[in-house]
């Protein structure tokens, strides 16, 4: 008689006679249908011959359930075993130098690291800048996609990130770009990338899902004159409500609006602090004109960094408190992650029916921000203490807009400016700060209280500001491709004309 | 079969490999083919000794993508449609200590994620890249997709798929690949030994696995494996009959011709054969 095997075959992983596959490769009738269903409804197959077995073990290899084990009579290991040591391994290199993941302030939080340009004044674009900054805050991956007018960024990065230890990837779109920069991130680098209008675009899916996944990263748009392709080589901020709105999904965001290049320096600095404080994509809503301007920068010799906060014991997707920012583990650290930009509980696992799972996250990846503006909301106010009106205004326009009220001021108006430095979440509460307390007018027949809103859109952040305040609110629109002429708001804050 | 071809298939149990390998059971339908390159995969992967610690599986949408996440148990990323290697670039690029492997399917690696496929089989990036291919969408109900052979029928191709499908080794190869390799379901023994060996290769590596899908494709195209056992056999076991006799490996297609036959079996660049 020849050797005797046993058959073994879970009944409960069985997925049944549609499936059958073990009784029909079997050339020796092992396998037979049950006679009784499973409480799922599975009509699951069972070891009926044992002793037909000549072991060849096709039913073993082809089970898509792995529920079935051929093993000689006698050789049988019965209880699973602990990981061993696998045979001729796959080559493990050492893992990467501890410092770039952090090293050992696995509990995160702010630090002060040295700087990675000479300190001092350095004369740079505001592109070059922002690739300064992000080196200065710790980026160490940079994915991207040429395009006009934020090339220089990557080209800067491309030189530079070696240097420092990082890496740099030319990818095949601004998908892939946005892609690999989550990639990266969770493989606990911090990444960033930079793009124009139609590559902002291609980002909107990449943008939902670090959102979703809650990763840290940075993403500058140095906006361009659109819709589409537009005048490549032009200045505009029509990417404003793209920049919240368009992911689907309605995710909250943060923005970031510089207008000088120390700004681009800076602001690059506190997207990445940000990001790595809340678990959030930062985008730095940059315009032509300050990525092309040059100007003088200067460099503190050191840098105050947020670092994620990385405990890999605790749950990465969800905390107890409704605005809590879990911490964040990286890949290959044991804390066997499972990320998904579906809908999932605390520990990663995807609930894509549950409403309140759903309903849970979703206020959760708000209320993370909206719940800590203090930490977010940032501005500047110009001649506000005795104003009887305002201008907001941010990015390259603010330049504009403050030359135009200091001129205003000279020639006796009592108007202040409010700078927004950071454009998301809406600064509500400063807005309408600012707005109720403007004096009423001195000189007849000027509108008392108004809030003018210079901006290179038809009137984007302006809708916002009028929901913020109960004063009346013109917007002073222009698409033209060009910076906003400050005589041009000038005219308007004398005279009350904005026609060209 | 020799010993020594089949020594890597016998090192755990199937309740041991699930215990260790895996989070928990499979939703795939009942015959799915991707189960049977699980079970394939997690024997191979044990073979080549790959440390499931300091692995990260990447995978997109679909039934394939759902393999690896959230059943492996290994940190998972499960991305969005088609960017599973944009993704794994990134990991890749940043942390080369960390072995990454994406699976995945034919709608999401080829039809909308090709443009990620072969940029990174031109840069040679250091992945490996399993791609279930199952001939159409199977999750959002059995669309045509570039892998659809001429004449299928489809959700969206009812009068038959009037256009040609990509050949995936051909494709992968033409866009500079070192190694790439297709073999079918219907061959576990083959399959295993296949993974393995892509496993093992230092650089990029493609593996076209031809998968089943019963469900969709299987009853949509009933003709076609009539003759393989009819009503006496599930449908699964018949699509895996039929792939099976039409199967043919490059070195026997070398001796008699492929004729209509699905050629497969490995390609390395540097071999002989390569061009072949």
């Amino acid at each position: 008689m020849s050797k005797k095997f046993i058959v073994e075959l879970d009944e409960a992983l069985c997925k049944g006679q549609t499936c059958a596959i073990c009784q029909h490769t079997c050339p020796q009738g092992v396998f037979a249908v049950s006679d009784r269903a499973t409480a799922q409804g599975v009509w699951p197959l069972r070891v009926a011959q044992p002793e037909a077995c000549t072991g060849c073990r096709r039913c073993e290899l082809f089970c898509p359930e792995l529920a079935i084990s051929v093993t000689p009579a006698g050789e049988q290991v019965v209880e699973p075993t602990a990981p061993q040591p696998a045979g001729p391994a796959v080559a493990t290199p050492p893992l990467h130098p501890p410092q770039l993941l952090g090293g050992k302030r696995r509990g995160g939080g702010w630090t002060t690291a040295p700087g990675t340009l000479s300190p001092g004044v350095h004369f740079l674009s505001g592109n070059e800048a922002c690739a300064e900054g992000a080196l200065a805050a710790g980026c160490r991956f940079y994915g991207g996609y040429p395009i006009t007018p934020s090339s220089e960024i990557m080209v800067r990065m491309a030189r530079r990130l070696p240097e420092v230890g990082g890496t740099f990837a030319q990818m095949e779109d601004e998908i892939a770009s946005l892609s690999a920069v989550i990639g990266a991130s969770w493989a606990g680098i911090k990444s960033m990338t930079a793009t124009s209008g139609p590559g902002f675009s291609l980002m909107m899916e990449g943008l939902g899902y670090a959102v979703m996944t809650e990763t840290p990263c940075v993403i500058v748009n140095v906006q361009r004159a659109g819709p589409s392709t537009g005048q490549a080589s032009r200045p505009a901020q029509g990417d404003v409500m793209q920049a919240h709105w368009g992911s689907h999904g309605g995710p909250e965001i943060i923005a970031l609006a510089p207008w000088s290049v120390q700004e681009m320096y800076d602001l690059t600095i506190r997207a990445f602090n940000l990001a790595e404080r809340f678990r959030v994509p930062v985008i730095v809503l940059a315009d032509e004109v300050v990525g092309h301007l040059y100007e003088t920068i200067t460099v503190e010799p050191t840098v105050r960094c947020f670092n994620r906060v990385r405990w890999p014991q605790d749950s990465p997707f969800g905390t107890e408190a409704d605005d809590g920012v879990p911490p964040m583990p990286a890949f290959g650290e044991g804390a066997r992650l499972l990320v998904t930009g579906s809908t999932h509980d605390a520990r990663g696992i995807r609930r894509t029916t549950d409403p309140r799972t759903q309903e849970r996250l979703v206020r959760r990846l708000a209320r993370k921000l909206l719940a800590h503006r203090d930490e977010i909301d940032d501005w500047e106010a110009y001649f506000t203490a005795d104003a009887e009106r305002l201008v907001v205004a941010y990015g390259s326009v603010a330049r504009s807009a403050l030359w135009a009220v200091q001129e205003a001021r000279h020639q006796g108006r009592r108007v202040g400016l409010l700078r927004l430095k950071s454009l998301w979440p809406f600064p509500d509460d400063i807005v309408a700060r600012y707005a109720s307390s403007l004096t009423p007018p001195k000189v007849g027949g000027e509108r008392g209280g108004e809030v003018v809103v210079p901006e290179m859109n038809l009137g984007q952040v302006a809708r916002e500001v009028e929901r913020c305040v109960t004063a009346p609110v013109t917007c002073l629109p222009q698409t033209n491709g060009e910076l906003i002429d400050p005589r041009r708001i000038l005219r308007y804050l004398l005279a009350g004309r904005w026609e060209r | 079969m020799s010993a020594t071809k089949n020594k890597g298939e016998k090192k755990s149990s199937a309740p041991q490999l699930r215990a260790r390998y895996l989070r928990q059971p499979t939703p795939f339908c009942a015959g799915c083919g991707h189960g049977i390159f699980i079970n394939a995969f997690l024997r191979a992967a044990e073979a080549a000794g790959l440390d499931f610690g300091r692995t990260v599986f990447v995978s997109g949408i679909g039934c394939g993508a759902w393999v690896p996440s959230p059943h492996f148990l290994a940190d998972t990323l499960h991305v969005t449609h088609g960017r599973a290697i944009a993704f794994a670039t990134g990991i890749k690029l940043t942390r080369p200590e960390l072995e990454v492997v994406v699976i995945s399917g034919d709608g999401d690696l080829v039809t909308i994620g090709g443009n990620h496929l072969i940029h990174a089989a031109r840069r040679n990036l250091p992945i490996k890249v399993f791609c279930l291919n199952n001939w159409l969408f199977g999750m959002t109900g059995g669309q045509v997709s570039a892998t659809t052979p001429s004449g299928a029928i489809t959700a969206t191709t009812p009068a038959g798929n009037p256009h040609r499908s990509f050949d995936l080794v051909r494709l992968v190869r033409g866009a500079g690949a070192p190694y790439v390799a297709r073999w079918p379901v219907a061959r576990p023994r083959q399959l295993r030994r296949g993974i393995e060996t892509a496993l093992r290769e230092p650089g990029f590596a493609f593996v076209e696995v031809l998968s089943i899908c019963p469900t969709q494709y299987g009853r949509a195209n009933r003709a076609q494996w009539a003759q393989e056992g009819g009503e006496e056999v599930s449908l699964a076991w018949a699509m895996l009959s039929w792939q099976e006799a039409n199967c043919i490996s490059r070195r026997k297609a070398q001796k008699e011709g492929a004729a209509d036959r699905i050629v497969v079996g490995e390609w390395r660049e540097g071999d002989e054969t390569w061009s072949a």
